[in-house]
């Protein structure tokens, strides 16, 4: 707790009316993280409290800082995959395919079409794996345990698909310039078919569960509200700017790299901007990636996994900017190539450490409890904010 | 912007809308790295510039594209003008990120005799510049985007001076650049004139030094080169590496 | 058993004395235990699909509670440096010590009651009800003396936050009972029992007249209550795990946690237990009266226990937790008026019929 330290003379004339003064509650500097059950591993929030309400609060972040853009400079291109797979743990293959994306453009190959495919599939998987568990976490923070282990649980299914495809079940490492490591496994579509309906059963679920409570809406309508044109110009992206009614989805609206103009799709956007409406829209979306997951496995071509790609990997000079639509927001990578077989430096765009840098702003005034609900809703991976 | 056509969301009682995903941006011809080093600018790009230059006028130094992206570079004392026309006349509302580059030739990893056995990359030995060009060594460099117009994006550098690094803040047009200017001052030293408080960001405060310029060593790589001039030998009955090759 | 409590035992008042001591402190903790196994433990894990609690002993997962324990026997008693240290050390006593003074107006059959002598077939203090929610009470002094000895701002925030939630939710539990107690002419629980055994409905007598037909609205706004006096979900601001990590518990470990552990599910089962005797009838099965209902009257106390408190963790498991402001706005907004609104028609009720 703070000390205040007021000069007594100035108190002093204020003696005999010392009744009629307020008493002055000193304010409460509260340290939230870098240990907290809320803060999904490292960040640290300082928050100032007055009783309970919110007065400033500054988030800590670095505990998790890596290094990624300095270590970049020092392996080549197929080494770095193994890196950005750790960005944003959660849903790793998705932070591989703009990487990979860029440094195609930049060597001018193209994935073959079945290798594009399956690079949509398990993206839009691990995108289903992240909010799967955002849906059933956002429960835990606002107090329900069970959504939680819902969430865990059908998680479980995606996650036992990428392994069973990759290898990996947290880092595939699965792309590789001009395609990827090898094909899917025999019975994978069928398997990834059932998947896909059981997740769209879970989907309503947690529809049930957590959105339809109304506990839940009391605790997170109108509150952690993001402006539409504030919250783009902190850079904030990806669901958590469609749920301030802003219709831009880099998978239609980017630079196409993976054809998710072949299928039909839609976006959702919500008009409110609060907690519930990011909660709405992941909803939404993870049932849209399900639909998604089972058109593209009906289109699925046929045909080789890997394109013709030189022995050593030399990227030739120029540079480029390659971003996609990761579960969190954009992600992006700004590769400067000098034509060595690995990257001159890399700018690693990252969607939480833009989504959380409106943090200070969006927690000014507002209670405790509604810092975790907000924290949750924002949802941040910490990998994904420290690089 | 070249292209305003943007789909209204049907806004239905709830306040929830889902619109299907129509696609209306003009084609952008597939840049031709592979005839030329310097692609030629696309059409889009093209009236993109000559809306930038209407505004900005002198200010733009060099321009160039990579990939969708314009590239710009401006005066260092523009710089903060240039957002300011991004934002407010060009309609960039949301800002991508913000960085620095340091084109100082990357070190040799492990000393010279490691070139031909580690398989750590070997850049070019001269200072070469990219999009856009540059005067000197360091570079801040800034991307800006729309989410009312698809497949734009906006990257503007700046030059800056190794003896004096100093350049305009964005955070008065761009709320979000604090934390980058923050990161991007801890990381080459880049001071951001106007910026409310330049703390470290995600080095402890003591730190010295800016890790992400090139004469920044990485000393474990200095001390251990990786991965290393350790002879991997091959699997029984593999043939050996160097014969594979030939 | 029943017999022990109440009958005059050979050897004086202190034999008695020391003997219902005894059952008392040994069937608080049986009784959270068997809770903390049914519900904690089976219930939540059918309910979440967990598996690692119905994993350890084989079948069912039967040697997780044990396993518990000895964990929790087992850990090292750490007080925090900068604690009040004998304060902090007697904060979880005195929480457990309210559920035990609870207890003991329990009737579990005729003869069995823990405290009141017997006179005319009827045991228990008079002030039988009013008294056990007294006692409740004493809990927020142990909840205080913890958050505040802990000196841990998360602990110093859920002990405030629990001391003002189990006081305004003492006013909705009581004004709830006032209705059960008018009905039935009286605070002695034994007498509560007994007019909802002894009770018609219009004439008939099959079920006697269980409470929480008439006072349906009474037992609604009681279990509410109730659950923000056990700080569950979703009331469970106190503790707030994802906020307050655990509230005013976090600088607990080993015994002394198991302690809280303990006061929180064996009063979990005082509460379920006095619910079931003022909205269901107790011990008491109708037309069942003399010794036998000695002896199957804790059976059917535990029954309806049992019955209570799988509403009180079904919700605890199922629904999330609201704000500290919205929690007072329930209790004075909604629970107080509503509770006030059935006294009131619960007298006019009374003096018409």
């Amino acid at each position: 707790m703070t000390s205040f330290e007021v000069d007594p003379k100035l108190y002093s004339p204020l003696a005999d009316s010392q009744l009629n003064v307020e008493l002055d509650t000193g304010d409460m500097i509260l340290n939230i993280g870098p240990q907290h059950p809320a803060t999904h591993g490292t960040l640290r929030l300082v928050v100032r409290l007055d009783g309970e309400r919110v007065i400033k609060a500054d988030p800590v972040i670095g505990y998790m800082h890596r290094g990624y853009e300095k270590l970049t400079e020092y392996r080549t291109y197929p080494q770095i995959t193994t890196l950005v797979n750790r960005i944003d743990w959660l849903s790793s293959f998705a932070n591989e395919v703009p990487f990979i994306g860029a440094a195609e453009k930049l060597m001018n190959i193209e994935a073959t079409p079945r290798a594009l495919y399956i690079r949509t599939i398990l993206t839009e998987m691990a995108r289903i794996s992240t909010f799967l568990l955002f849906l059933g976490e956002m429960g835990l923070q606002v107090g329900a345990i069970t959504p939680a282990f819902f969430g865990f649980r059908d998680r479980e299914y995606t996650l036992n698909l990428i392994e069973s495809a990759t290898g990996g079940r947290f880092h595939p490492n699965y792309n590789r310039i001009g395609g990827l490591k090898e094909d899917l496994p025999w019975g994978w579509v069928a398997e990834c078919r059932n998947t896909m309906k059981k997740m769209l059963d879970s989907c309503d679920e947690f529809e049930d569960l957590v959105m339809g409570n109304p506990i839940f809406q009391a605790r997170t309508r109108g509150i952690g509200i993001i402006p539409a044109e504030l919250g783009a110009s902190y850079g904030v992206s990806g669901s958590n700017l469609r749920a301030s009614g802003v219709d831009w989805d880099l998978r239609r609206d980017g630079e196409p790299l993976l054809p998710y103009n072949e299928i039909e799709w839609k976006t959702f956007t919500h008009q409110d901007g609060d907690s519930f409406a990011r909660y709405w829209v992941r909803l939404q979306e993870t049932r849209e990636s399900a639909r998604m997951i089972l058109q593209l496995l009906e289109q699925l071509p046929a045909g080789p996994i890997m394109a013709k790609v030189p022995r050593i990997i030399k990227v030739p000079e120029g540079e480029i900017y390659v971003n996609a639509e990761n579960p969190l927001g954009e992600m992006g990578y700004y590769i400067i190539s000098k034509g060595a077989t690995g990257p001159f430096r890399v700018k690693i765009r990252t969607a939480s450490f833009s989504n959380v840098s409106i943090l200070p702003w969006l927690l000014q005034g507002i209670y405790v409890p509604d810092v975790i609900t907000v924290l949750a809703s924002l949802y941040f991976i910490l990998g994904d904010i420290d690089r | 912007m070249a292209d305003d056509e943007v789909t209204s969301p049907d806004v239905d009682d709830a306040g929830e809308t889902a619109t299907v995903a129509t696609i209306e941006v003009p084609e952008v011809s597939a840049p031709e790295a592979a005839e030329s080093q310097v692609p030629a600018m696309t059409d889009a790009n093209a009236a993109l510039l000559a809306r930038v230059t209407a505004e900005l006028g002198e200010a733009i130094l060099e321009s160039g594209q990579a990939g969708v992206d314009l590239i710009i570079r401006v005066t260092p004392e523009s710089w903060a003008r240039a957002a300011e026309v991004c934002r407010h006349k060009l309609g960039f509302d949301y800002l991508c990120f913000i960085s620095g580059i340091d084109w100082l030739p990357t070190p040799s990893v492990g000393g010279e005799d490691a070139e031909s056995d580690t398989s750590a990359p070997v850049q070019p030995k001269t200072m070469t510049f990219g999009v856009a060009g540059s005067e000197g060594r360091f570079q801040v460099f800034a991307r800006v985007s729309s989410t009312r117009v698809a497949r734009v994006g906006l990257t503007l550098k700046v030059d800056i001076k190794e003896s004096k690094p100093v350049v305009g803040s964005w955070c008065g047009t761009y709320p979000g650049a604090d934390w980058h200017e923050r990161e991007c001052w801890e990381m080459y030293g880049f001071v951001f004139d106007g910026h409310p408080s330049l703390r470290h960001l995600y080095l402890p405060h003591e730190f010295e030094g800016f890790p992400l310029r090139k004469d920044f060593p990485l000393l474990a790589r200095e001390v251990k080169p990786w991965p290393g001039l350790v002879n991997v030998e091959g699997m029984p009955g593999e043939p050996d590496e160097e014969e594979a090759s030939t | 058993m029943s017999h022990l409590l109440a009958f005059d035992i050979p050897g004086g008042w202190g034999t008695t004395l020391g003997i219902k001591t005894l059952i008392v402190m040994g069937l608080i903790p049986v009784g959270a235990l068997v809770l903390g196994y049914t519900f904690l433990l089976k219930m939540m894990s059918h309910m979440q699909s967990r598996v690692g609690p119905m994993d350890p002993g084989g079948f069912h997962g039967w040697f997780q509670l044990i396993g518990d324990g000895i964990k929790f026997i087992q850990k090292e008693d750490i007080i925090p440096a900068g604690a009040d240290k004998r304060v902090f050390k007697m904060a979880p006593a005195i929480v457990v010590m309210s559920t035990f003074l609870m207890f003991v107006v329990l009737p579990a059959g005729p003869n069995a009651v823990v405290a009141g002598a017997l006179h005319k077939g009827q045991g228990g203090i008079d002030v039988g009800i009013f008294y056990a929610l007294a006692v409740s009470s004493l809990s927020v002094i142990g909840v205080l003396m913890a958050g505040w000895a802990s000196s841990n701002k998360y602990a110093l925030i859920g002990a405030l936050r629990a001391a003002a939630q189990l006081i305004a939710y003492e006013l909705p539990l009581v004004l709830a009972v006032v209705g059960v107690v008018v009905q039935a002419g009286t605070m002695n629980l034994q007498g509560i029992v007994f007019a909802q055994q002894q009770g018609k409905i219009f004439g008939w007598s099959g079920i006697g007249s269980p409470f929480i037909l008439t006072q349906f609205v009474g037992f609604a706004l009681f279990m509410v209550a109730a659950q923000a006096e056990l700080t569950q979900p979703p009331f469970d601001m106190p503790v707030a795990e994802s906020e307050l990590v655990a509230g005013y518990m976090v600088e607990y470990t080993g015994f002394r946690f198991l302690f809280f552990f303990i006061g929180e599910f064996g009063t979990a089962f005082v509460y379920a237990g006095l619910a079931a005797t003022l909205f269901l009838g107790g011990w008491s099965i109708p037309h069942v009266n003399g010794e036998i209902a000695n002896w199957i009257g804790p059976i059917v106390l535990f029954v309806k226990i049992m019955l209570v408190a799988f509403l009180m963790f079904w919700a605890r498991f199922s629904y999330p937790r609201l704000r500290e402001d919205q929690l007072q706005a329930l209790a004075w907004k909604w629970l107080i008026p509503i509770s006030l609104i059935n006294i009131l028609v619960t007298g006019a009720l009374k003096v018409a019929f």
